[in-house]
């Protein structure tokens, strides 16, 4: 059986992590690495049913869920709109822009002390690090996506009379859409890792509290159960996101 | 004594006077300098220029995408109901995210006309340039020819008082540029809308027009108005035959050869 060379991408895609694990777990078995800190993946698996049956990991994860899904909409619907007004109007780029290139080569993780100060310990300061996280690219974006549309496209509207909200809604945004889901995905994984790195302060919840907890109880399967679940939500935002892109902008073209 | 009352005859478009400069690091530039010309109601009137020679600073004046320096340029609104201009760009001007027919109801869209009316007018014109089964489609499943079909529909569905086209068909290949022509003929001869429509070719402009506005080398003025005197409506091809269509063209040509070996010879300056 000939197999088309996507087909042939997929299954070499699904072999190698097989090929991975299998590996890990012979290697652990045997001895060849050390199963304290590396423990076999059928060990991590037990852990995971476990976690999965006492309910904790589902509380973990849906914590961790809500302060994505919350820091998301903060940061993102926020840095869109001014994304668009900058790129659109020059007055308004030309006093936002010094203050974003100041502040975006801070590392997020680098501001968490200040936004504990500023937020507290509870729910407030991780969902601002999510938002944090997400604006950034979400905004650059934007505004590189806005300043991408042709002059041309821009004349059009003018001259067939659409006004200030109908340029926004028919050509900024529709126009700017395909760099603000690159900022968008961006975005979802600097959330990622910026919940995790919160969730390890301070929490008495969350994923990234689950991981921190499990190191300090040397709990190492449970450590990487943490880091699996958060692999499988990258994975699974990439995918979803990829899909609403596809059907959103049904416009480009794919080769 | 009554006088008898005369008839003016006003214009549709009437231009004065019409400069334009911009800032350029060598100085002021002059793109058009002291333009007048007026353009009767329902006439199809080409402008031919050598490049560089601000004919489609002109048309932007008109269509209100940017001032004049001094002097004026109006277009007569008969019906206040109607937009005063629609304009079909030069290059790719289509909306790449908007479906064939979406693109085709911009205008009406941004005029907020009933759904009804949009319905009939977009069926109309997209039958009209053959693109009514491929109204679903995005641009990018178009060709270069059907894309600028879409422009024209696009402009004709506003139904504006005046219609402005900035050397439309200029991206395209000798074939498509034929047909083309043909269709906006047909389509201009149901309601004979005032047009002024910008080209670089000669031939286009005999094709097309009632009138040619042949225009210098920069700084853009007039240098002469000549009449197309062949009857309508026309055919592209049948035309191209008279003996007569030659003669014309080649008059126009002996206007334009010297202001065109001028631009040439002040960009060559420009160079160095």
């Amino acid at each position: 059986m000939r197999l088309s060379l996507e087909n042939r991408d997929r299954l070499i895609g699904l072999a190698s992590p097989v090929l991975l694990l299998l590996l890990w777990e012979a290697g652990s078995d045997f001895g060849w690495i050390d199963a304290r800190f590396f423990p076999a993946p059928s060990t991590i698996a037990g852990t995971f049913v476990h976690l999965a049956g006492s309910g904790e990991l589902w509380d973990n994860l849906a914590a961790s869920l809500t302060r994505l899904l919350f820091g998301f909409v903060i940061g993102g619907v926020p840095a869109l709109l001014l994304g668009l007004a900058m790129g659109l109007y020059r007055p308004v780029r030309a006093l936002v822009e010094p203050l974003v290139a100041a502040t975006y080569p801070i590392p997020k993780s680098a501001i968490l002390p200040l936004i504990l100060l500023v937020f507290g310990l509870g729910e407030a300061s991780k969902i601002a690090m999510v938002a944090l996280g997400v604006f950034y690219p979400v905004l650059i974006n934007t505004v590189a996506g806005v300043l991408e549309i042709d002059r041309i496209h821009l004349d059009v509207g003018r001259n067939f009379g659409a006004g200030g909200w109908q340029t926004f809604r028919t050509i900024a945004l529709p126009g700017a859409a395909p760099l603000i889901m690159a900022g968008v995905k961006l975005g979802v994984g600097l959330g990622l890792i910026l919940i995790a790195i919160a969730e390890m302060i301070g929490a008495q919840s969350g994923i990234g509290y689950m991981i921190w907890n499990a190191w300090q109880l040397m709990s190492v399967d449970t450590m990487f159960v943490g880091l699996i679940v958060i692999a499988v939500l990258g994975f699974a935002f990439t995918w979803a996101l990829d899909e609403l892109e596809r059907w959103l902008l049904p416009w480009k073209a794919r080769g | 004594m009554a006088l008898p009352e005369l008839e003016v005859p006003v214009a549709k478009i009437e231009i004065a006077g019409l400069y334009k400069t911009f800032p350029t690091r060598s100085g002021m530039f002059t793109a058009l300098d002291g333009i007048s010309l007026d353009i009767a109601r329902g006439n199809f009137c080409t402008i031919v220029g050598p490049s560089g020679c601000g004919k489609t600073t002109l048309l932007r004046i008109l269509a209100g995408l940017e001032t004049a320096s001094a002097g004026r340029a109006a277009i007569a609104a008969d019906d206040p109901s109607k937009p005063v201009n629609a304009m079909v760009f030069q290059g790719d001007s289509i909306f790449p995210w908007m479906t064939v027919w979406n693109n085709a109801a911009y205008g009406l869209h941004m005029r907020r006309a009933p759904r009804a009316q949009v319905n009939d007018v977009v069926t109309h014109y997209l039958d009209r340039t053959g693109l009514l089964p491929f109204a679903d489609r995005y641009p990018h499943q178009l060709s270069g020819g059907m894309k600028q079909r879409v422009a024209i529909a696009r402009a004709f569905a506003t139904d504006p008082e005046v219609l402005l086209m900035d050397e439309p068909f200029s991206a395209l290949d000798e074939q498509n540029r034929t047909l083309l022509q043909d269709e906006l003929l047909r389509i201009w001869d149901e309601d004979k809308k005032t047009v002024v429509f910008i080209t670089h070719s000669v031939d286009e402009a005999v094709t097309l027009g009632d009138r040619i506005v042949v225009m210098t080398a920069q700084p853009g003025r007039i240098k002469t108005i000549v009449e197309v005197p062949f009857p309508r409506p026309r055919d592209v091809l049948e035309l191209r035959r008279d003996p007569a269509y030659g003669a014309l063209v080649f008059r126009i040509w002996g206007e334009l050869r010297d202001e065109v070996a001028r631009a040439r010879r002040q960009e060559a300056e420009a160079r160095e």
